[in-house]
């Protein structure tokens, strides 16, 4: 089940005032075409059909090429299956929102991430097949460190505790579990949707709220935040 | 052996982006036409606000970024 199946949320608190959206430019002529033959009957719909799963296709093996490295144990014909499940799957998401297409990009490139989303959830999931999902931080010891200079292991140590009062103490059960999974213990977003019983958005937006009150309870016990954290 | 670049990321993964940022279904709703103005160069950040942050939050959402960043560009 994909992210499209599942709900949506519309933005995370708190919301980015979204531009309000210029109006749609014209479609491309390679759009226009593609969306012609899609709403058109009989033969000329199914070869457009035919077209776009192809397309489709091409951007799941795309992924799964990307990715392989990760999934050393599946063996060829299995990636190839993900893949053939992943182009027809975005094929009948695409189908089901035509109507979506706002022309803000290029057809195609508006088709490929359906593909390039359901390959990915696909392998997610195919990498966390019968493996527990952690909820409880076993992982705390990225914190600590033996490279650092005493009195940098000493502030180290000193906002580590920090971390570790907050998360217990600010964040309710579910927002601990949500953040520890995902931000400590790396069980990827869909999978642990999936056994939630949820959706990426969902738990996207508890992560968040969690986040902001880890964020608060720092901030208001005087740790400068900033010089701390590093994008990955 | 953990430096202060790992802690760092790591405190990055648990505190998250600091400026407000989209959700996963508005990441997903405006990611083609994303990817098509950073290819052109234009400066997405005023055209698609709240994205960028989005990215760096979410790993899931990043990696389908990348991968239809790097199919375009292939």
């Amino acid at each position: 089940m994909s992210i499209l199946e599942v709900g949506t949320v519309k933005a995370v608190e708190p919301a980015v005032p979204l531009v309000a959206a210029p109006p749609p430019p014209p479609f491309d002529l390679e759009s226009h075409e593609w969306l012609r033959t899609l709403r058109a009957d009989g033969a000329t719909r199914d070869a457009a059909i035919a077209r776009l799963h192809t397309l489709l296709l091409g951007a799941a093996r795309f992924e799964i090429s990307r990715r392989r490295h990760t999934m050393r144990h599946l063996r060829g014909n299995e990636l190839e299956d993900i893949a053939a499940e992943a182009a027809a799957d975005a094929t009948l998401s695409v189908l089901r929102r035509l109507d979506d297409f706002r022309g803000a990009s290029r057809f195609t490139t508006w088709a490929y991430k359906f593909a390039l989303l359901e390959a990915a959830v696909k392998l997610r999931k195919r990498a966390w097949q019968g493996r527990e999902v952690p909820l409880e931080p076993d992982d705390w010891d990225i914190f600590s460190s033996t490279a650092l200079g005493p009195d940098a292991a000493s502030e180290q140590r000193e906002l580590l505790a920090a971390v570790q009062t907050a998360v217990a103490e600010a964040l309710t059960p579910h927002q601990r579990s949500v953040l520890v999974a995902l931000a400590v213990n790396g069980v990827p977003i869909d999978v642990l949707a999936e056994r939630l019983s949820t959706n990426r958005g969902a738990l996207y937006k508890t992560l968040h709220d969690a986040r902001r009150k880890l964020r608060a309870h720092l901030v208001e016990r005087g740790f400068a935040l900033a010089d701390r954290l590093e994008a990955e | 052996m953990t430096d202060r670049s790992e802690i760092g990321q790591a405190l990055g993964r648990l505190l998250g982006p600091a400026e407000p940022e989209v959700g996963c279904d508005v990441c997903f709703d405006e990611l083609d036409r994303y990817v098509e103005l950073e290819l052109a160069g234009r400066d997405v950040d005023a055209e698609i606000p709240g994205l960028r942050a989005h990215l760096a939050g979410c790993p899931a959402c990043r990696e389908e970024h990348d991968s239809l960043y790097a199919l375009l560009s292939a």
